[in-house]
């Protein structure tokens, strides 16, 4: 054990404000800061304590909020990497009071075409229409080939994320299901080998996040969360170079994209002195079913071309052993730009301060979030538990 | 909901109207001007004996600056792929399958496949160049399972 990163800070709250397919006359900002006030709310904090703000548009959140001169990003950090430069400037002395806000709205109108945080616009590929989902199924393409997975295992995956979020009231898809695997194997191809219920939606809606110093936490929060652990991978840009499995950096002994978070788990864990076995429930990002599988592989929890197994016989339903995405995900609950990748923090933060809506693992005191995956060349993984 | 411009049983075709396309630099005009010419141009770096693709001004595993515009054999096989029904925009035609192609060079590519039906792609098919004359300043380099009819 290596210990934990943040010894000094505690997560006192998550929110999410409303999220929808469309929230008209809301911006991106707007809704991130309906959800910072909504988390500062859950903290027990009043807006004039922030002096840190972190998030991807922290700046236009600043102005919104009417603050005055506060710690902020850098540009475009956004999910668990910018929980980590929160923690890390409260932990540091740089703010006591931080905000992390993300939110996406009014900025996907041209329905005739994916969403544009979905489009890369790079030369090597732009020309050839590749996109999200194509790129992910490269990636499980290749898994299938070289161990047998089947269409059938990543439809698991979607199934049982989809009715998570079937469950939950706060999600945009709920009750809108429930779902069988038949269903996902029998909707529409969107990129073979993903029908369109293995893929994320498209929403809008915001998510915030507040840390604080462990001290003032449990003065004002009954359930201090801390973060145990955290490991961030990245072996190049988003969307820019063809997401092979088996692409490195060159240099002998590097691991492959395809098992990419392999380091970032194993260094999570080693921060927390824990081993897979010990989270209660993992809330992993979810752009494609076939992630799943592979982050389970890549984070430990099975050996390599197990994850098609792992994910089956209700292993990662409500009530099996590792409870996965429990809030409906991107598949589900929402999807709205970036703020989803904050989303995941603020799920593992709910399950264990036990206030899950929907879902909630009973007496839940590990949770291991992720964001990225291998067909964008990152993965971020953050254990959260706690505070003693 | 939107309508698939051609048959999945049909023969997988260059997409037939404009592609989107981005400013070129330096370095990738030599690729692409070699597609006008009918040569697929990989980089080279003697030092290092890498083939790099796409260009830079770097190699990845050595670091190398110097290097040689070579040709490829345009030969290679498919290391993955995708047939894609929802494309990212209205100006692809549907179906049409993006692939990770491996140059017999030891380079790779990201592209589409041509010339064949969507039931025969898979991974390991040994496939060769096709250029594909899009306009005047945009030559793609489509791959093909050897030896088919265009």
């Amino acid at each position: 054990m290596t210990g934990p990163p943040f010894p000094r800070v505690a997560i006192a709250a998550a929110a999410n404000s409303r999220q929808a397919r469309r929230l008209e006359g809301h911006t991106s900002a707007s809704v991130a800061v309906d959800a910072a006030l909504l988390a500062l709310a859950a903290a027990g904090l009043e807006v004039d304590e922030v002096d840190g703000v972190f998030g991807d548009d922290c700046g236009e959140v600043v102005y919104r909020l009417g603050l005055p001169a506060v710690t902020t990003s850098a540009l475009d950090n956004v999910g668990i990497s910018a929980v980590v430069e929160a923690a890390a400037a409260v932990q540091a002395g740089m703010c006591r009071v931080a905000v992390v806000a993300s939110g996406g709205a009014g900025t996907y109108l041209d329905r005739d075409s994916t969403a544009p945080w979905t489009r890369p616009e790079n030369e090597w590929v732009l020309p050839f229409g590749l996109y999200t989902a194509a790129e992910f199924a490269l990636i499980a393409r290749r898994h299938m080939h070289l161990y047998g997975t089947k269409p059938e295992q990543l439809a698991t995956v979607a199934a049982v994320i989809r009715n998570n979020g079937h469950a939950n009231p706060e999600a945009v898809y709920f009750a809108r299901g429930p779902y069988t695997v038949a269903d996902v194997l029998e909707s529409r191809m969107v990129a073979d080998p993903f029908h369109l219920l293995d893929c994320a939606m498209t929403s809008e809606g915001g998510c915030a996040v507040v840390l604080t110093t462990l001290d003032r936490a449990r003065d004002r929060v009954a359930r201090p969360v801390q973060v145990l652990g955290v490991g961030m991978d990245r072996i190049g840009p988003v969307y820019r170079y063809p997401p092979a499995w088996d692409l490195t950096g060159g240099r002998v002994g590097d691991e492959s994209n395809g098992v990419i978070g392999r380091r970032a788990a194993r260094q999570s864990f080693a921060m927390a002195g824990l081993r897979p076995a010990d989270a209660d429930v993992c809330e992993l990002y979810d752009p494609f079913s076939f992630e799943i599988i592979r982050q389970f592989e890549a984070f430990g929890f099975c050996g390599p071309g197990e994850g098609g197994d792992f994910v089956s016989d209700g292993r990662i339903g409500p009530g099996g052993e590792v409870p996965t995405t429990t809030d409906g995900g991107l598949m589900s609950f929402s999807h709205a730009g970036r703020a989803q990748m904050l989303q995941r923090v603020a799920r593992a933060v709910h399950q264990v301060q036990g206030v899950c809506a929907s879902n909630q693992v009973p007496g839940a005191e590990v949770a291991l979030c992720s964001n990225g995956g291998a067909g964008a060349l990152f993965t971020d993984v953050m254990l959260v538990g706690a505070s003693t | 909901m939107r309508k698939e411009g051609r048959a999945i049983s049909g023969l997988l075709r260059p997409q037939a109207g404009p592609v989107p396309r981005t400013p070129r630099t330096a370095l990738s005009a030599v690729f692409w001007d070699g597609c006008r010419e009918g040569e697929l141009r990989y980089q080279y770096f003697p030092a290092s004996g890498q083939a790099q693709f796409s260009p830079a001004p770097r190699e990845r595993s050595s670091l190398a600056t110097e290097f040689e515009w070579r040709v490829s054999s345009g030969r290679g096989e498919v290391y993955s792929w995708s047939v894609v029904h929802r494309p990212p925009a209205p100006v692809f035609e549907t179906p049409y399958v993006v692939a990770i192609v491996t140059l017999e060079e030891g380079f790779r590519m990201l592209s589409n496949i041509v010339g064949c039906r969507v039931a025969d792609v898979e991974v390991g098919l040994a496939v060769e160049v096709r250029f594909h004359r899009v306009d005047e300043d945009l030559t793609l380099p489509y791959f093909a399972p050897v030896g088919s009819a265009d």
